[in-house]
């Protein structure tokens, strides 16, 4: 689904990305673990599409197209979905408004009709179940004044909704308690199919717990110095980040 | 252009006396337009109107202040009507009051809607209260010079302990090249409830000049809701002065949308003259093009225990310029008065700018008061939220601007209004969603 070859991207000058090689399957999720300044958030934003990120090297290619061409829409139009670390407060847009607006452009880019407001609606009831979210949230200005933990389960309501084949979690873990972790890692599970697949890029081990990843990567210096199963995750989180950054120095 | 050709101007104007309509109001011309000889039309010196070259740009396109446009015959007015608002709707073109446009809907026990004229002769002892007393001349020349030759105009009476149900909805068309100078007089008695919306228009690009000076005096216990849609074409000229005089316990909502034109500037001057009075002063402007728009406020707090609220905000794009200037004066006796400013505005090019200043003049010492005002481009990260989310960039960033510019509708009770205001904003913006 996913093949990343050699990616390298630098922001406002500085290289943070120095040859990344990723392959992601449909049905795969892969944990993207290193400790803080490694390049993991980079990553996630590259792959979304950020402006600020400049890719100075290397290739992205996604269900057969170079996805570095597109613009951010058109990446998400093409299923790439990206769950926010910080989502954006946006006053005066209400979720559901805005997730008409997204649902029905991407509907548009793969040729489909519009949804009309009660398939809409109902499609919305549906989905707000999956990750326990409540409607008068979602008439709410989008993320105002929302609780981490709120503002985390809109991000999964929102992939819920738009059903996207690759779904990158940037760090959807911090800031949130256990609870609403369970609740979070509960609608990404449920959402996980053979034809879809997950980028989980988190710091710690915890959330892993929750979403089990098939694959584990170390990412260190813009680089992944590590890959293995979900042993690796367990084994970091015993050892600690500097085990590898030894290792790496040791070469 | 230079100094001696606007006097010009004024003298040329002053050579011919304008036509009163009673003994009170030809001494208030002739006071005016002593005042206009003496102290002309603004320079780009005059501190007022340092951004707004107003009188460069009428002496560009007109030779007299008072030439007459030629309006055609046969119009409709269906295109500026309010869909769903039953109103009384009163129409100006080019200044001259149409009555066969016109339509008064309301039982005329809950109000009196009249030309100003006529009112002047027939309700000569409310009228010149009002007229007399109430309007400071000298804030401004423009307000001195519709003063001195203003035509035609409205008179709006609503007697105590009325609620007009139907709005008083005020078309004024632009139609050919030509000036227009019209004044609204309104006295909303005690305990009454009326609302008033004025909407300006042309039906074609050439140049205008207008001047509209409104007086309202908004009694005890009374509310007025004044909406105002800008929305001239191409080279239009405008200055509105209104002043508003608060008595105790009333309320006043204002929404002023700008949108199109040459130059439109607004000065909105509110004396709240009474106790716990609870006032919201919205603004909106929207412009592209070479549009300069420029809102002055003067919230003036005389009495104690009063609130007020000013909301202006504002989107430029292409070389359009927006100025803001709210004043806020707390008077020495004005204790406890809740008094604050917001002018936030948004630039959508390099090439647009805004200038904005808050006054705050605080003389009593037992107030709270705010003013803040920013500017800059749309939120980048919430631009990439709303892409990252399917929707592209166009659609992205009118849908920021739409919700930005909503706020400023807050103010407005009346639904048919509010949704009508919502599609012509999103209209503006081009919301497509």
């Amino acid at each position: 689904m996913l093949t990343i070859k050699n990616l390298q991207a630098k922001v406002a000058e500085k290289q943070i990305l120095n040859g990344i090689d990723l392959q992601v399957n449909a049905g795969e999720v892969h944990a993207i673990m290193g400790p803080n300044g490694s390049g993991k958030s980079t990553l996630a934003s590259v792959l979304s599409g950020r402006e600020e990120y400049e890719v100075t090297g290397g290739e992205v290619n996604f269900l057969g197209k170079d996805l570095l061409e597109f613009s951010p829409e058109v990446r998400a139009r093409e299923g790439i979905f990206m769950a926010f670390q910080y989502p954006v407060e946006i006053p005066g847009v209400s979720t559901i408004n805005f997730m008409k607006t997204a649902l029905n452009q991407i509907r548009a880019h793969r040729g489909q009709q519009a949804l009309d407001a009660v398939s809409f609606l109902s499609l919305m009831k549906e989905k707000m179940k999956l990750v326990e979210i409540d409607q008068s949230l979602l008439n709410r200005s989008l993320n105002q004044g929302f609780s981490g933990g709120e503002k985390k389960r809109n991000e999964i309501f929102q992939m819920a909704m738009l059903e996207p084949k690759l779904a990158i979690l940037d760090e959807t873990d911090s800031g949130l308690d256990i609870d609403a972790l369970r609740i979070v890692a509960n609608g990404v599970n449920k959402l996980r199919n053979k034809n879809n697949a997950t980028i989980v890029v988190t710091h710690y081990q915890r959330l892993l717990d929750y979403i089990v990843p098939d694959f584990v990567h170390v990412l260190y210096k813009g680089r992944i110095v590590k890959s293995g199963t979900k042993e690796l995750a367990l084994e970091l989180e015993a050892k600690g980040y500097d085990w590898i950054k030894n290792e790496v120095a040791a070469v | 252009m230079n100094v001696a050709t606007k006097r010009d101007l004024v003298s040329e104007l002053a050579a011919v006396k304008a036509k009163s309509f009673s003994k009170a109001d030809e001494t208030l011309r002739e006071e005016s337009m002593s005042f206009l000889k003496q102290n002309g039309l603004p320079i780009s010196k005059s501190e007022e109107y340092r951004f707004t070259p107003i009188t460069r740009a009428i002496e560009k396109e007109f030779d007299s202040l008072t030439q007459d446009a030629t309006a055609s015959s046969s119009k409709s007015i269906d295109q500026y009507l309010i869909p769903g608002l039953k109103a009384n709707v009163l129409v100006f073109v080019n200044g001259s009051y149409e009555q066969s446009l016109s339509k008064i809907i309301s039982n005329p026990d809950h109000i009196t809607i009249k030309s100003l004229s006529k009112a002047i002769v027939e309700n000569a002892k409310t009228v010149d209260t009002i007229l007399v007393k109430k309007t400071d001349l000298k804030k401004d020349p423009f307000s001195a010079l519709n003063t001195a030759i203003w035509s035609e105009g409205l008179f709006i009476h609503v007697p105590e302990n009325t609620e007009v149900t139907e709005p008083v909805f005020v078309l004024h068309l632009n139609e050919g090249k030509g000036t227009a100078h019209t004044r609204i007089v309104g006295l909303v008695e005690s305990n009454s409830e009326v609302t008033l919306i004025e909407r300006f228009e042309s039906t074609n690009t050439e140049a205008s000049f207008t001047t509209i000076v409104e007086e309202i005096i908004v009694k005890e216990d009374a509310s007025l809701n004044y909406y105002k849609i800008q929305n001239d074409q191409g080279k239009a000229i405008q200055v509105c002065n209104t002043f508003i005089h608060q008595s105790d316990r009333s309320h006043v909502n204002t929404f002023t949308l700008t949108m199109n034109g040459q130059i439109i500037r607004n000065n909105l001057n509110i004396a709240i003259d009474g106790e716990n009075c609870e006032s919201h002063f919205h603004g909106l402007y929207i412009l592209n093009g070479n549009t300069l728009g420029d809102n002055h406020t003067v919230v003036d707090h005389l009495k104690p225990n009063s609130f007020s609220n000013e909301l202006y905000k504002g989107v430029m794009d292409g070389s359009s310029k927006g100025v803001f200037n709210g004043k806020i004066y707390v008077r020495p006796h004005a204790q406890k008065t809740n008094a604050f400013q917001s002018n936030r505005n948004v630039l959508l090019t390099d090439t647009a700018t805004i200038n904005t200043k808050p006054q705050l003049e605080i003389w009593a010492d037992d107030v709270k008061c705010s003013h803040g005002c920013t500017s800059g481009q749309l939120d980048e990260e919430a631009l990439f939220y709303l892409q990252s989310r399917g929707i592209g960039k166009d659609a992205a960033r009118a849908m920021l601007l739409y919700a930005f510019a909503l706020e400023a509708l807050e103010t407005i009770k009346d639904e048919n209004l509010k949704t009508y205001f919502d599609h012509l904003i999103g209209e503006r913006l081009h919301k497509n969603f």
